[in-house]
């Protein structure tokens, strides 16, 4: 058996469809994080294996994938201030109950 | 041809992958999501070292499990009480999630899975040296990254400034 890129291809699709699966059906904001963090993820994947199966010797694909992991974890923690933060004054963080800004 | 060692590998680390992520989005207590989220993040990091990439292995182990996944535990206990359940999930945002994750499923599966006879076996690669990654880190030539080197840790610093003004007490 041959392992081609398919192989890991399919994979990372499927971690990509429970993360949207996951964004759509999450009430907690951490929790949509999380689906957010999923997708991410599979992005990462799918570089890394298209700069190897395609591209050998070089290297755009993996340092596409550093940098986006650098910037997700940036990205994790404003966000995650931020969910601190409405914590904070609403002690609630489910999306559903937060409408105060909105009318 | 692939070895019997790499296959039997390949599918643990790909079946670890796929329950992981699915039961993330599925279970009902938040602290176990976050749990998931981090053997997900390992499955991938497993991933990125069977293809030679140690470096971005490691450095997906150090960000992600030591940083990210340590940030989403910490903010679960400040902002929920452990053990409490999500509440149940309405009929129609689970109907309509599984309907755009399927459909997305079909639609990219559909497309890979048609230029499946593209992909062929994995090329030889000798794994990429740490001066090569230095080097090509630094550098400012053709396809050389200081430029998004710099802008990251700006970015990082912007923020930095950005988390301590948001979540700082008034």
């Amino acid at each position: 058996m041959e392992i081609t890129a398919i192989y890991y291809l399919i994979p990372s699709l499927i971690m990509f469809c429970c993360g949207v699966y996951g964004f759509i059906t999450r009430k907690n904001m951490i929790a949509m994080l999380i689906s957010l963090e999923l997708m991410l993820n599979a992005v990462d994947v799918n570089f890394v294996v298209f700069n190897r199966f395609l591209f050998p010797g070089q290297m755009e694909g993996m340092f596409f994938t550093l940098f986006a992991i650098a910037i997700a974890a940036a990205e994790t923690a404003l966000a995650i201030a931020i969910i601190i933060n409405i914590f904070r004054s609403t002690k609630n963080v489910d999306v559903s109950g937060l409408n105060e800004m909105k009318f | 041809m692939e070895s019997v060692g790499s296959i039997i590998t390949y599918v643990i680390v790909v079946l670890a992958m796929i329950v992981f992520s699915v039961l993330a989005v599925t279970t009902r207590k938040i602290l176990r999501a976050a749990t998931y989220l981090l053997f997900t993040l390992f499955a991938a990091a497993a991933i990125y070292f069977m293809l030679d990439y140690e470096f971005l292995g490691a450095v997906q182990i150090a960000v992600y499990a030591g940083g990210i996944v340590v940030l989403f535990v910490f903010s679960i206990l400040l902002t929920s009480k452990p053990g409490d359940n999500s509440e149940k999930l309405t009929s129609k945002s689970r109907v309509l999630g599984l309907i755009a994750s399927v459909a997305m499923l079909g639609v990219a599966g559909w497309a890979l899975i048609s230029r499946c006879a593209n992909f062929t076996a994995r090329p030889q690669m000798e794994a990429p040296l740490m001066s090569d990654l230095g080097t090509a880190l630094m550098g400012t030539g053709a396809g050389q990254y200081l430029l998004p080197f710099e802008a990251v840790s700006v970015l990082l610093l912007a923020c930095i400034i950005g988390g301590v003004v948001i979540a700082r007490r008034r």
